[in-house]
């Protein structure tokens, strides 16, 4: 199995790497940009089948450790 | 007073930690992270460096290490535990400290010499301060931008946990004398039991003269202050 997840800053967490990356694409001449927001991407390859035991495991995992809750928001997927 | 040194992998502040505590006549060891005891330790010291790499976040490896479990119950007993520049990011993430510490607004690293206003005296790490004395000390850091929610921020206000906010030469708290955008200015604070301690600039690399400061000495006599006053009390 393969575990997806995307670790992305809180809105209220000012993030100036997604705001120079947005001038950068602006300078670039690239139109219509609203906003950039930088994260991360994890890619966790698990044993097993057993896709609800999993979730369980890597929720409490992105919670306690992948992601910093007090400046972080996480998506997981299975797959 | 014995002052116990945490060292993590590339912890690089450890040396200069225990240097700045002998300077000052009292005893310092450095204490590998993968240990599980503190000892005899009367106060924890978390050093600055780029624990693990700042892989993942910076200090978010180093929370997990076998050590800060009993760092963590030394704290629960009111032990004093100080975090510097790294140190303060893996206090944060062992949430022994409330915020975050995330890249500096300008997205440069910045390794210049700040100016540090003190708010309050009541801590065991601003005590022998002197009232009105403007702390010169350098930072070097690139994720040192203090953030926390509202709620957080207004809790630190009215429990006196800022301890120091970024200011000029003359003591003016200002974004200008704010080197990496943190909220508030904020350049150190302390837990609700006012035993943590987490501070981005280096006090330990201002305890001599010939370093071009000794403010940093400062908050150190104000941790041995309150040690004595503790070891008095307990006779």
């Amino acid at each position: 199995m393969k575990a997806k997840i995307i670790v992305t800053p809180k809105k209220a967490v000012l993030d100036p790497q997604g705001k120079t990356v947005q001038n950068a694409l602006e300078h670039m001449g690239y139109r219509g940009v609203k906003a950039v927001h930088v994260g991360k991407y994890l890619e966790i390859e698990l044993d097993g089948t057993d896709k609800e035991a999993a979730r369980q495991q890597l929720n409490e995992a992105a919670h306690r450790f992948l992601s910093n809750p007090v400046i972080e928001d996480y998506k997981l997927e299975i797959e | 007073m014995n002052f116990v040194v945490l060292q993590f992998p590339a912890s690089n502040c450890d040396q200069d930690a225990v240097h700045g505590v002998r300077v000052l006549g009292h005893s310092a060891r450095l204490l590998w992270h993968k240990e599980s005891s503190l000892g005899d330790a009367d106060a924890v010291l978390v050093p600055g460096g780029f624990s693990y790499g700042d892989y993942l976040r910076c200090g978010a490896i180093a929370r997990f290490s076998p050590v800060m479990q009993a760092v963590k119950q030394f704290a629960e007993n009111g032990g004093l535990v100080i975090g510097i520049c790294n140190g303060f990011q893996v206090l944060t993430e062992a949430g022994l400290l409330p915020g975050a510490l995330i890249r500096n607004r300008d997205l440069q690293f910045h390794c210049e010499h700040v100016f540090l206003k003190t708010l309050t005296n009541d801590s065991p790490f601003t005590s022998q301060i002197p009232s009105g004395k403007i702390l010169r000390v350098p930072i070097a850091h690139g994720e040192g931008c203090y953030f926390a929610d509202e709620q957080t921020l207004a809790n630190l206000k009215a429990n006196n946990q800022i301890l120091w906010h970024y200011c000029d030469a003359n003591g003016n708290v200002s974004d200008a004398a704010n080197p990496n955008g943190s909220l508030q200015n904020i350049a150190g604070i302390c837990n609700d039991r006012r035993n943590v301690a987490g501070l981005m600039p280096h006090p330990e690399r201002a305890c001599e003269p010939i370093l071009g400061s000794a403010d940093g000495k400062l908050i150190f006599e104000s941790m041995i202050s309150e040690l004595q006053s503790r070891l008095a009390k307990a006779a």
